[in-house]
């Protein structure tokens, strides 16, 4: 006997992203209700409308963007989710603003997994909210199997910046203290050691955390902060190239006291990378007057993020715009930018 | 961190630096081999804390900077092809050829991957059956070993979508070459510890005797090379033509004999093309015939392309430690990492990078 012909209805349950979750139709719809309201609704996102309207505190208004692309997407310590939210968040901090809304972009592959989605909208969720920040918009779009790597994530954010504080990369002055808020190198060989094609194992963990609590009582405490940068890529060494050269000074630091762990340290070791150019993403650097310095490491030290907090070195009226560093045998060799990829060395 | 701390130990080594200075009497030119003791010198500032009677000169101890052109240019066109995966150690994806990097063929769309061992190399090749899984296997006597038991053991499992690009170079007949050369100035050898660890000592011995230098297996903290320095000094003040271990924690007279076994297996000595300097007599190895079928320049027929190197690096000279890095007049002008003239400016281990990154103007 013929069977009458069937009249398939549409798939609307998928584990994995298809193209027509970006298409703005049933699936996209879907996509929204299942995965990211379940977890990121608020009062601005709810009304689902193209914009959030939101009101600001008098003052200066503080905006920054960053697009996140790390991979692995989960890596040992974090995932791109929360580094997302974390990054923007420092960004806007280290400028002494008070961190407030997120926006967030999401570019998926074709094919990347529902259920991974899932994790990392969840672990945003719980990042803005220790951070004290909102996501009052969003978009998603998705791509081609092929046209990206799973997903990428940008995220914008607006601060309110605090009255009273002058921070800026152009402030250094000599004599000024440099100060570090904990252990270099985690994040990037976290990333480094966990990336597919090396048969290397590590319990190294990535620092991705917020530092805005942490900046906000340094600034409650020592307003007269000179600068601050959070060292992500290129490494403290960077963003210490950065300092001394906008403004025009040199600075010297000391090998000895820059801590890092004990993981990390083999692991670059053993790739022959040096650990001052190696990612953070929950470390700070600033500079402030000698005077000023023990005050600001004592609040740094209360918080977890800070209790290895150490001054690394001083800045110095000679070489202007060159990092030095003192090394434990007493001479003194360059920290200079590092040049593009890191490259493990052959023998 | 233990096997590195007290090998850093700065009070170990002013004890060593004042025996040096009480030792030297007169002015003596040693030359460390390897890139990795030449960084290390660089980057802790060892030659700052020297005493001006003893000069360190730099050796061709790098393998990135002794590649040839010809071998890099080979690589390129490889990495090009759409069926290949062109494996390498990170330091060769920035060494330039004539025109162009493995970087650029990568943003090309070549299909380019930095392995840390060329057993993963292996490993790419058994997961991806319908690719040509290519590695660049370079280096001195310490990348030989993995090397060669890659090529062993895909013989063994028959893969056949593996193959090597072959650039394996080793250090004694580099020694004999330099000390051969009419410039030479070089009156004492810091032989370099990793290589030794592979092949031992013995084979510097008769070096030390027909060219009267004393040589001294040395490792790479701070402390070893120090104690290297001192005992090469304490050899040439007494006119002692020795090779004296002093990295006995990692070598030993005879070697790793495993090791040994496996280069001699799928390796043989050959002439060899050494970029800055030229060919050498006997002094790289080569894959056996049995092994022919893993060699990529055959495989992929590129054995004809050759290149002639710019006449503007002077790294050669560097290289054979007759120029120093900064006294080259294209150094940190022409020639910087951004902008190489020459593989010693592009190495992590390269003597030209190390007096950039650590030297400039201090």
């Amino acid at each position: 006997m013929m069977m009458p012909p069937l009249c398939p209805t549409p798939i609307m349950q998928h584990e994995t992203i298809q193209m027509a979750h970006g298409a703005g139709g049933r699936l996209s719809q879907a996509l929204m209700q299942r995965v990211f309201m379940p977890h990121l609704h608020n009062v601005f996102l709810d009304v689902l409308d193209d914009q959030a309207k939101i009101d600001l505190p008098p003052g200066q208004t503080a905006f920054t963007t960053d697009t996140y692309v790390v991979s692995p997407v989960f890596f040992p310590g974090g995932n791109i989710g929360e580094l997302a939210v974390n990054g923007t968040v420092n960004d806007l901090a280290v400028g002494g603003a008070k961190p407030m809304y997120l926006s967030v972009g999401f570019v998926l592959e074709e094919g990347f997994s529902l259920a991974e989605l899932q994790k990392i909208v969840m672990s945003m969720a719980e990042a803005a909210r220790s951070a004290g920040v909102m996501i009052v918009t969003g978009d998603t779009k998705v791509v081609g199997k092929g046209q990206c790597d799973r997903i990428f994530i940008n995220t914008s954010g607006i601060g309110v910046l605090r009255e009273g504080i002058n921070l800026s990369c152009r402030n250094l002055q000599s004599g000024d203290s440099i100060i570090l808020s904990g252990t270099v190198g985690d994040h990037g060989m976290a990333i480094m050691t966990s990336r597919e094609g090396l048969s290397f194992q590590s319990r190294i963990t990535s620092d991705c955390a917020a530092l805005n609590g942490m900046i906000a009582a340094i600034l409650d405490a020592v307003p007269a902060i000179h600068a601050m940068r959070d060292p992500t890529r290129g490494g403290v060494a960077a963003t210490l190239n950065e300092l001394a050269v906008s403004s025009s000074v040199g600075i010297e630091i000391n090998e000895t006291t820059i801590p890092v762990k004990p993981d990390v340290r083999g692991a670059c070791e053993l790739l022959g990378i040096d650990s001052l150019h190696v990612a953070n993403e929950g470390k700070l650097v600033l500079a402030v007057a000698a005077a000023d310095a023990g005050l600001v490491l004592d609040v740094m030290r209360s918080f977890d993020l800070g209790r290895d907090a150490v001054i690394i070195g001083s800045v110095v009226d000679e070489h202007p715009g060159m990092v030095v560093m003192r090394t434990a045998l007493g001479t003194r060799r360059i920290i200079d930018l590092p040049l593009g990829e890191q490259l493990p060395r052959i023998c | 961190m233990k096997y590195i701390d007290e090998y850093r130990d700065p009070q170990l080594a002013k004890g060593l630096l004042d025996e040096i200075r009480r030792t030297v009497t007169r002015h003596w030119t040693i030359m460390e081999i390897c890139g990795g003791q030449t960084h290390s010198i660089i980057r802790n500032g060892i030659d700052q804390l020297l005493p001006d009677a003893i000069e360190l000169v730099h050796g061709p101890g790098c393998p990135v900077c002794v590649t040839p052109l010809e071998s890099i240019e080979r690589a390129l066109v490889i990495a090009a092809r759409k069926e290949v995966i062109f494996t390498s150690f990170g330091d060769m994806l920035r060494v330039p050829g004539s025109s162009k990097d493995l970087f650029m063929v990568r943003s090309e769309g070549g299909d380019v991957r930095i392995v840390f061992s060329p057993l993963d190399a292996l490993q790419i090749a058994r997961d991806n059956p319908s690719k040509e899984v290519v590695f660049f296997a370079v280096g001195f006597e310490t990348t030989a070993p993995a090397n060669a038991m890659a090529v062993y053991q895909a013989a063994r499992e028959k893969i056949e979508n593996f193959s090597v690009l072959v650039s394996q170079v080793m250090v004694p007949p580099a020694m004999r070459a330099i000390l051969s050369s009419s410039s030479n100035r070089v009156q004492g050898f810091l032989a370099a510890g990793h290589v030794c660890a592979v092949m031992g000592y013995e084979e510097y011995e008769p070096v030390a005797r027909e060219f009267h230098v004393p040589i001294v297996p040395t490792g790479f903290e701070p402390v070893d090379l120090l104690a290297g320095i001192l005992k090469t000094v304490e050899l040439l003040e007494t006119e002692r033509a020795e090779v004296v271990n002093r990295y006995g924690r990692v070598v030993s007279r005879e070697g790793n004999l495993a090791a040994q076994e496996i280069i001699t297996k799928v390796f043989e000595v050959t002439d060899r093309q050494w970029r800055g300097i030229g060919r050498i007599p006997a002094s790289g190895l080569g894959l056996r015939k049995i092994y022919v079928q893993y060699d990529a320049e055959k495989k992929f027929n590129v054995a004809h392309i050759c290149t002639e190197e710019s006449p503007l690096c002077m790294s050669g000279s560097v290289l054979q430690g007759i120029l120093k890095p900064d006294a080259c007049a294209a150094f940190a002008r022409e020639c910087t990492p951004e902008h190489p003239l020459g593989a010693t400016m592009v190495s992590s281990e390269g003597a030209c990078a190390a007096y950039y990154n650590y030297h400039r103007t201090l």
